[in-house]
């Protein structure tokens, strides 16, 4: 188990703060946030490679905070992979075998194993400037494994990847994870990736974790403005609540939830806003009229913005659907909204 | 026929018409590239096969060219040795007062050379603390080798530090900090990442180190004028005798330092660029 308590790190113009986690044994654990919220810094922490301004990090009760990277057993797998230039793919992978004190025989199995599973044993031999990219990172894993870890950081391993590369990587971790009793934690800014991959994430905003908790719940119940946008909820306004009813700007929007506070924000997904030309909508939808303010082709949908009242609301359609209403800028059109898709936090 | 074909021979000219930026860069390019070889190459051509010859057979020639080179070997040796932590350092660290630091690396750059040569006799004379404890452990600075190699390791030093600081940054931290993950001290990743990344660049400083020291002639002259380096004779014998007297000398050195220079330098060509790969 990983136990963080009150992490701080102070750095110019940057500061994490109150980084509270535990994260179990074996567990895939994800770090969710937008570029420079801090994720990597916390793994960066947890390896011992940034000093630490203030808090405590155990791994299996053990307090590591002031240990050096080379005492915790921590292995860390980079973005650009980080191999050694100067080594053959076997040496990068065998690198750090002599500094732990293990049966040469066990350790020896373990990295032919690791070898064979990572399909890296035709390439042993050769010189690490002229593999692929993904090839790199399957030598840079199998390097970090090799010593057996306890945990295994990964910093957005998946972002230089090319994207068929970047499938074969991901299906590796996930294969990796399931075989072997280490703990992963990933950094990543995609939250796709981390569905796929995490049991659980963190979200992390300007240096400050905003929600903890299972990533499908995460998806779907977030807790603070930021992840809701984050997880793509691109309509979030603050609200006041009047029992099961919302209001937002003068619309009023029902829901189906009681909030215990009377201020608070209401989050709607663009794919839950439904628009057609007449109203032939559930009885118990928010149905309103609104103006197509403008419709941006988005490849694969369109998202049309739309204004009733004050409020602005994002919608996506297929191109199919667009066809069939259309939509053209300035027309009004009908819009609703069911109470199960409205989310209140 | 003639006066139907000059407006397109024309047009033709006008399409093709260089930049002046080009004329601008082949000029001072071939300006730059005269004034730094004519006179040296007029030099090495002006003496006689027959003064050369002889200069060669001098064994005070000989001896100052050696001095020469042995003591700038000597100042890259002792900037290499105490230089190359210190260049890690300014390379990885941040600290308080750093720019201060690295402005007083590059303060021997700046100062004149004789003053040099004032300043480190300053500290070395029997009027110094510490140049009367030099004297009494049997250090002696003034007209000595070691005061010779002192001056040069003062004056080669920031070129030296400079050259490896800039090797240093160019290796990627992150593959420090997986060599240290994968349990490496910091002396082991040394060892077995930074340097064999680095080897290169220290070559390199060692010879922009020992090309400073094998040049410097003003601050050696005042700490040591004897044993003569090679500078201090080819200054000696112009003002002594002239111009074609001194030329030899100098003749010699230049080959000499040429033909050590670019072998180093063949040997830290890299075969890839392979230190800025990560």
């Amino acid at each position: 188990m990983i136990n963080i308590e009150s992490l701080r790190i102070e750095l110019p113009g940057f500061t994490l703060q109150d980084i509270n986690l535990s994260i179990e044994d074996g567990e895939f654990f994800t770090f969710l946030g937008p570029t420079g919220a801090g994720k990597t810094l916390v793994l960066e922490a947890i390896a011992g490679i940034v000093p630490i301004t203030g808090g405590h990090i155990f791994v299996k009760g053990k307090d590591i905070t002031h240990l050096p990277p080379d005492q915790r057993g921590i292995g860390i797998v980079y973005q650009d992979y980080a191999l050694f230039p100067h080594l053959s793919v076997l040496e990068n992978i065998t690198y750090g075998l002599r500094y732990h004190k293990e049966d040469q025989q066990k350790s020896g199995n373990r990295v032919k194993k690791l070898i064979a599973q990572l399909g890296l044993k035709a390439l042993a031999q050769r010189s690490i400037q002229h593999l692929s990219g993904g090839e790199k990172q399957r030598v840079s894993l199998a390097r970090a494994l090799a010593v057996n870890p306890s945990v295994l950081l990964l910093d957005e391993p998946l972002s230089a990847l090319d994207p068929n590369f970047r499938e074969e990587i991901r299906e590796v971790l996930k294969k990796l994870h399931e075989r072997l009793e280490t703990t992963f934690l990933m950094v990543t800014h995609d939250f796709a990736e981390a569905m796929f991959l995490g049991q659980r994430t963190a979200i992390i905003n300007q240096g400050k974790i905003e929600q903890i908790g299972p990533v499908s719940e995460v998806f779907k119940k977030p807790s603070t403005p930021f992840v809701a946008k984050f997880v793509g909820m691109k309509n979030v306004f603050p609200a006041s609540f009047n029992g099961a009813m919302a209001m937002v700007d003068g619309l009023e929007l029902q829901t189906e939830s009681l909030p215990s506070e009377r201020e608070g924000y209401v989050a709607i997904r663009p794919e839950d806003i439904m628009i057609k030309n007449e109203i032939t909508f559930e009885n118990d939808c928010n149905v309103f009229t609104g103006k197509v303010l403008d419709v941006t082709n988005r490849g694969p949908y369109h998202e049309i913005s739309t204004r009733t009242g004050k409020v602005m609301f994002k919608a996506m359609l297929s191109k199919s659907d667009l066809l069939e209403i259309g939509l053209s800028e300035i027309k009004s059109v009908n819009i609703a909204i069911r109470p199960s898709d409205i989310h209140v936090f | 026929m003639g006066l139907s074909t000059t407006p397109s021979y024309f047009a033709m000219i006008i399409k093709k018409r260089i930049d002046p930026f080009f004329w601008i860069a082949v000029f001072s390019t071939s300006t730059v590239v005269a004034f730094i070889l004519f006179p040296l190459v007029e030099m090495v051509v002006q003496p006689s096969f027959q003064d050369l010859m002889e200069a060669a057979k001098d064994p005070d020639v000989l001896r100052s060219i050696w001095l020469s080179i042995y003591t700038a070997g000597m100042a890259a040796l002792i900037s290499f040795i105490i230089g190359t932590p210190f260049a890690y350092l300014l390379a990885r660290k941040e600290f308080p007062g750093k720019k201060l630091v690295e402005s007083i690396v590059d303060l021997p750059i700046m100062i004149p050379h004789p003053v040099v040569g004032i300043a480190i006799l300053g500290i070395a004379g029997q009027n110094h603390w510490l140049g009367q404890i030099m004297q009494q452990v049997g250090i002696h600075i003034m007209g000595t080798v070691t005061g010779i190699v002192t001056v040069l390791t003062f004056v080669g030093l920031p070129f030296y530090v400079n050259t490896v600081k800039a090797g240093f940054e160019a290796i990627p931290v992150r593959l420090e900090n997986v060599s240290r993950s994968l349990g490496a001290s910091l002396t082991g990743t040394f060892f077995r990442v930074t340097f064999p990344l680095a080897w290169r660049s220290m070559l390199v400083g060692i010879i922009m180190c020992s090309a400073r020291a094998i040049s410097e002639f003003g601050a050696v002259v005042i700490v040591a004028y004897h044993p003569m380096i090679a500078p201090v004779m080819i200054y000696e014998r112009f003002t002594a005798y002239g111009l074609k007297y001194s030329q030899p000398v100098a003749v010699w050195l230049i080959v000499v330092c040429l033909a050590l220079f670019l072998l180093l330098r063949i040997v830290s060509l890299p075969k890839e660029s392979k230190a800025k790969r990560g």
